[in-house]
């Protein structure tokens, strides 16, 4: 019998680095199966490419600080980067981008800040950002959802990986007679073409509130935050305060003019909206730390999303939201501290 | 007492205005999006530098302390009014290129530093050769962000060439079989790309225990020496 003395702690805490990254991924099963049934099998193309980009990363930078490789890099902090950075982009890309958006997301913007827990800002919007800014033809090969149109022919499982790899589509078909323009795109396009919402949304492109295909990947992603919701690992401030922040813009300037402007249910279930609320901007490393701050940090990413969507040059704008606002963490979490009780 | 070697290798490496002193980081940041731009900007700054060096240092008897800094301004000021029309007269291109940021030289601090700390204390030649190392320093640190901004964000090198050199030059561009990451040309790029020049160089400059100290943190740490 072992009567073997432990020193304190003796109770392990119930949550760990690993498990919550685990799952985070666990969250995002269901909507990657979605997404796959309607838009084919570019997303898992991608999420191999980026995930293996990122542990390589992760590996290089960890020899070059001169760090222990396994403990590291076993946290899986960057396949939940990867991932999400594959969620992100174009399902129709060719191989250098998830493989260089990774790559970047993981040592610049994590590893040169000082690795896991000190990067200010979120390295997977950082390799997207940087993506979208770097090489914009490519990051606009979006795909239109099964069923959207019966003469477009989608691309089965080798042809998919061919273009990834080697940049060649079918023979006899052009890329852009594969590629279509997302929802938000098309709402854009339609609204700088002085058409009403009304005759935009008549198109095979729009499903009951969002994009056809769309509002059901999103609602994978609901189901999937509040899983993570459920488990403890996100907390509800943030994305309550992102969705009430986008949507309460959102909510007014329809009510002005339904015409111009998108419903609530569109914001919500289009483009990033309901990803970035759970997954992205929860990130607790570089979202703010106090509550109070969490619903300002929350709110503001919402409503500079609208802002970008609404007015601004691209259809999406949650990406450069959430950087913006992160930069603006350390002001939040000094001006919300908690007053602790005796102290003024 | 002022040794020439000293005075060349802070110019240009120990002290260097951008990569240490991290003065005139505006032209730096803005203007390296390409090679040729970081050239001319930087040897426009060198002719401004020298100038002003030796003209403070020649008036360095008669300066009235409450008033030199006006008297530096008023310096700069004059001699890149110069420099700018001397460009707009025999550079057009090239200055519509680099547009307000040749007047913008007068704001540059490592200028001013120069004056103040420099150039008011020591003799013309010495005064003259500090502002050609200093300037030197400054168009290095200028040239390797502008190339590698514009090796890695347009796929090209020495584009524009022709601005500075005349149309002899314009076949010298080389063309890289890529496209580029175009954010490297953008802000964002510029920033990044200071960063790891300043990483590059504290990396060059580490001693045996892998840390780096500048010219300024040795001085001090003199100082605090019995």
């Amino acid at each position: 019998m072992s009567f073997a003395l432990k020193p304190a702690p003796h109770v392990t805490p119930a949550t760990s680095v690993p498990l919550v990254m685990r799952r985070v991924l666990y969250a995002l099963i269901p909507a990657t199966i979605v997404y796959t049934a309607y838009f084919g099998w570019g997303l898992l193309i991608n999420m191999v490419i980026a995930v293996a980009a990122a542990l390589a990363a992760e590996a290089l930078m960890l020899r070059a600080r001169r760090r222990a490789i396994r403990p590291g890099s076993a946290d899986a902090s960057a396949v939940v980067t990867a991932i999400l950075l594959a969620f992100a982009i174009p399902p129709l890309a060719p191989w250098w981008i998830p493989a260089l958006g990774a790559g970047v997301a993981v040592s610049l913007a994590k590893h040169l800040y000082g690795g896991l827990g000190s990067n200010l800002f979120n390295p997977a919007m950082v390799g997207y950002v940087i993506l979208l800014i770097s090489f914009p033809v490519e990051m606009t090969q979006w795909l239109p959802p099964v069923g959207f149109d019966p003469s477009v022919q989608q691309l089965g499982f080798w042809s998919n990986l061919n273009y990834a790899l080697t940049g060649h589509t079918p023979s006899g078909i052009d890329i852009d007679a594969l590629t279509q323009a997302t929802p938000l795109d098309q709402v854009k396009e339609g609204l700088g073409q002085m058409r009403t919402l009304d005759e935009i949304r008549l198109g095979r492109l729009f499903g009951f509130y969002g994009g056809r295909g769309w509002e059901w990947i999103n609602g994978c992603f609901a189901l999937g935050g509040l899983y993570l919701l459920y488990r403890g690992v996100i907390r509800w401030h943030i994305p309550v305060a992102l969705i009430t922040g986008l949507c309460g813009c959102a909510a007014a300037l329809h009510i002005i003019d339904p015409s111009r402007y998108s419903s609530p249910g569109f914001h919500l279930f289009g483009g990033a909206t309901l990803l970035g609320a759970f997954f992205i901007a929860t990130d607790p490393v570089t979202a703010a730390a106090t509550d109070r701050g969490r619903l300002i940090f929350g709110a503001a990413i919402g409503a500079i999303t609208y802002a970008i969507r609404t007015w601004g040059g691209y259809p999406d704008g949650l990406a450069f939201a959430v950087l913006l606002m992160n930069a603006t963490v350390p002001l939040l979490d000094r001006y919300t501290r908690p007053r602790i009780y005796g102290h003024f | 007492m002022t040794d020439v070697k000293t005075v060349v290798l802070d110019g240009i490496w120990r002290n260097n205005p951008a990569l240490v002193q991290l003065l005139g980081l505006c032209p730096l940041l803005a203007i390296t999006t390409t090679l040729v731009n970081g050239l001319a900007l930087g040897l426009a700054t060198t002719a401004v530098l020298v100038v002003t060096n030796m003209t403070v240092s020649l008036i360095r008897g008669a300066l009235i302390p409450a008033a030199r800094i006006l008297v530096f301004v008023l310096i700069i000021a004059s001699l890149v009014t110069i420099v700018d029309l001397l460009a707009n007269a025999y550079l057009y291109e090239l200055h519509q290129t680099l547009g307000l940021f040749i007047p913008l030289i007068v704001t540059n601090c490592a200028i001013l530093a120069q004056a103040e700390v420099f150039a008011s204390r020591h003799s013309i030649g010495v005064a003259a050769l500090g502002g050609l190392s200093t300037g030197a320093g400054f168009t290095m640190a200028l040239i390797a962000l502008g190339g590698c901004r514009e090796i890695v964000g347009q796929g090209t090198l020495f584009a524009g060439l022709e601005q500075l050199l005349g149309d002899a030059a314009a076949g010298i561009v080389i063309n890289l079989p890529v496209d580029g990451i175009l954010v490297a040309a953008l802000p964002p790029g510029a920033f990044f790309g200071l960063a790891l020049l300043i990483a590059l160089k504290n990396y060059l400059d580490r001693d045996k225990h892998g840390v780096s100290t500048t010219a300024t943190q040795r001085a001090q740490a003199e100082k605090h020496l019995p």
